[in-house]
C-alpha cells in the first residue's frame, strides 16, 4: 500500500520539479548569457500553449510512440520514488527511450529520420554506461533494489567517484545538452531543424516535453542515490551537478555522433573498470 | 479553470518564426538583434524556432514574387491554428521600392492573411517587439 502511495506520489510531483527545474535551468542560462531570462514558470506555459494549440499528426504511430514515451518515463519515475528495483526500472525507461526513436522513424520527414537515427547513437551510448553505474551500485551495497540501498551506512560517492561522473555523462546526454544535443536540441536553429522532434508538433510535443521532464528527474534521481545518506549532501550534489550541466551546455559546441561514442564509451569505459578496481582491491 | 490557464499561457509562450521572402537581409537582422541581450525577448517566453509546425508567430520579411508565394503559402499552411503572421519591413507591407518591378506580387497580404504590419526600412528592434505583442492582443481574442 505504501508502495503505491509512493508510486503516485512521484507520478505526480515529479512532472512539477522537472518543469521548475527546467524553468531555473532556462534562467540561469540566460543569466550566463547576460540576458534576463524567461519567468521560472515559462516551461508550464509552453507545455499548456502546446495543449492548446490543434492536433496536426501524421499518422498513427507517431500519436502512439508519444504516448507511450510518456507512460514509461512516467512509469520508471513511480518505480523510482517507489523505491524498487534499479534493473526493471532501467528497462522501463528504455522501452520510452526506444519508442521516441520509432516515433521519429515513423514519419517521412528527413530532418525526423535523421534526428531518429541520432537518437539511436545516443540511447546506444548511454545505456551501457547507465548498466555499469547500476552493477557498481550492486558491487558496493549487494543489490539492486533501492529500499535496501538505501540502508546502506554511507555516501556512495564516497565509493564510486568516477561512476559519478560516468552517470554525469549520461545525464548530459539524456539532458540534451551541448556537446551531445544532436538529435534534437533546446536551442534554436540546428542543422536538421529539429530532429527527432521536427514532426511533433501541438499537443503531441507537450507530451513529450513532459515526459522529458520525467527523464529529467528519473537521472537527477540516480543522481540522489550517491549521496542518500543525508538530505543537505541530496541537495548539494544535485544543485552543483546541474549547475555544472549548464555550464557545460554554455561552453561547448555541438560535436558529432562519431565523436561521442568514441569519447564517452572510451572515457566512460576507462573510468567505469578503474573504478571497479579500485572497488575490489580497496 | 485549464482553459483559463491554456489561454493565458498562449500569450505568454509565443513561439516565432522567421521567414525571409527576399529581404535584403536589413528587417532579417532586426529581427535576429530582438533575440540579442540588447532587447531579449525570451524574457517574455518568445523563443525562435526553425520549424513552422512548432510556431506561434510568422515574422516574414522582404516582398512576394511567383516563386516564394507558393514557399510562404506553404509555410503558412504547416503552422497548426492558433496562428498570427506579422508583415515586417517597407517591403512585406507593400512591396517598397520594389512594388513596380514586374516580378514582384506585393506586400505579404497578396498571398497570405496578415495581422500585423510593422513598418520601417529597416524596422527597427523595438517597432517588431511592438509588433509581436500587438500579435499577442489577437490570442487575447481568443480568449472565450
Amino acid at each position: 500500500m505504501e508502495t503505491l502511495i509512493l508510486m503516485i506520489l512521484g507520478i505526480v510531483v515529479a512532472p512539477v520539479l522537472g518543469g521548475l527545474v527546467s524553468g531555473i535551468d532556462r534562467r540561469v542560462t540566460a543569466r550566463l548569457q547576460s540576458r534576463f531570462g524567461p519567468p521560472i514558470l515559462q516551461p508550464f506555459y509552453d507545455v499548456a500553449k502546446l495543449f492548446g494549440k490543434v492536433k496536426v499528426i501524421n499518422n498513427f504511430w507517431q500519436v502512439f510512440c508519444a504516448w507511450v514515451y510518456l507512460i514509461a518515463a512516467a512509469l520508471s519515475v513511480g518505480l523510482l520514488f517507489a523505491q524498487s528495483d534499479l534493473l526493471l526500472i532501467f528497462f522501463v525507461q528504455a522501452i520510452g527511450a526506444v519508442f521516441l526513436v520509432m516515433g521519429g522513424l515513423a514519419s517521412p520527414s528527413p530532418f525526423s529520420q535523421i534526428g531518429a537515427q541520432r537518437e539511436l547513437i545516443q540511447v546506444l551510448t548511454y545505456e551501457p554506461l547507465i548498466i555499469l553505474v547500476f552493477a557498481s551500485i550492486f558491487m558496493v551495497t549487494g543489490s539492486f533494489r533501492i529500499d535496501e540501498i538505501l540502508n546502506y551506512d554511507q555516501p556512495l560517492l564516497a565509493k564510486l567517484p568516477l561512476m559519478f561522473i560516468v552517470l554525469g555523462y549520461a545525464l548530459t546526454i539524456k539532458l540534451r545538452k551541448s556537446p551531445f544535443d544532436f538529435s534534437t536540441s533546446h536551442h534554436a536553429h540546428q542543422e536538421i531543424v529539429k530532429g527527432v522532434l521536427t514532426d511533433y508538433s501541438g499537443p503531441y510535443l507537450g507530451i513529450i516535453e513532459i515526459a522529458h521532464w520525467y527523464e529529467t528527474i528519473f537521472i537527477l534521481g540516480i543522481c540522489a542515490l550517491f549521496w542518500h545518506t543525508s538530505l543537505v549532501g541530496v541537495v548539494v550534489l544535485l544543485a552543483t551537478t546541474y549547475f555544472a550541466e549548464i555550464l557545460i551546455d554554455n561552453t561547448m559546441a555541438r560535436m558529432t555522433w562519431r565523436w561521442m561514442l568514441k569519447y564517452v564509451w572510451s572515457v566512460g569505459l576507462a573510468m567505469s573498470f578503474v573504478n571497479l578496481i579500485w572497488l575490489h582491491a580497496g | 479553470m485549464l482553459k483559463k490557464f491554456i489561454d493565458n499561457s498562449r500569450a505568454k509562450s509565443p513561439w516565432i518564426m522567421h521567414f525571409d521572402c527576399g529581404s535584403c537581409n536589413g528587417c532579417d537582422i532586426e529581427v535576429l538583434a530582438c533575440l540579442t541581450p540588447m532587447y531579449d525577448v525570451e524574457r517574455f517566453g518568445v523563443v525562435n524556432v526553425g520549424n513552422p509546425k512548432h510556431a506561434d508567430v510568422l515574422l516574414v520579411t522582404g516582398t512576394v514574387n511567383p516563386r516564394n508565394a507558393k514557399v510562404l503559402r506553404n509555410i503558412y499552411d504547416q503552422m497548426p491554428d492558433p496562428k498570427g503572421v506579422i508583415a515586417i519591413g517597407a517591403c512585406g507591407l507593400s512591396g517598397g521600392i520594389f512594388r513596380e518591378c514586374y516580378n514582384v506580387l506585393g506586400g505579404i497580404d497578396k498571398v497570405i492573411p496578415v495581422d500585423i504590419y510593422v513598418p520601417g526600412c529597416p524596422a527597427k528592434p523595438e517597432a517588431i517587439i511592438d509588433g509581436v505583442v500587438a500579435a499577442l492582443a489577437k490570442f487575447e481574442g481568443l480568449k472565450g
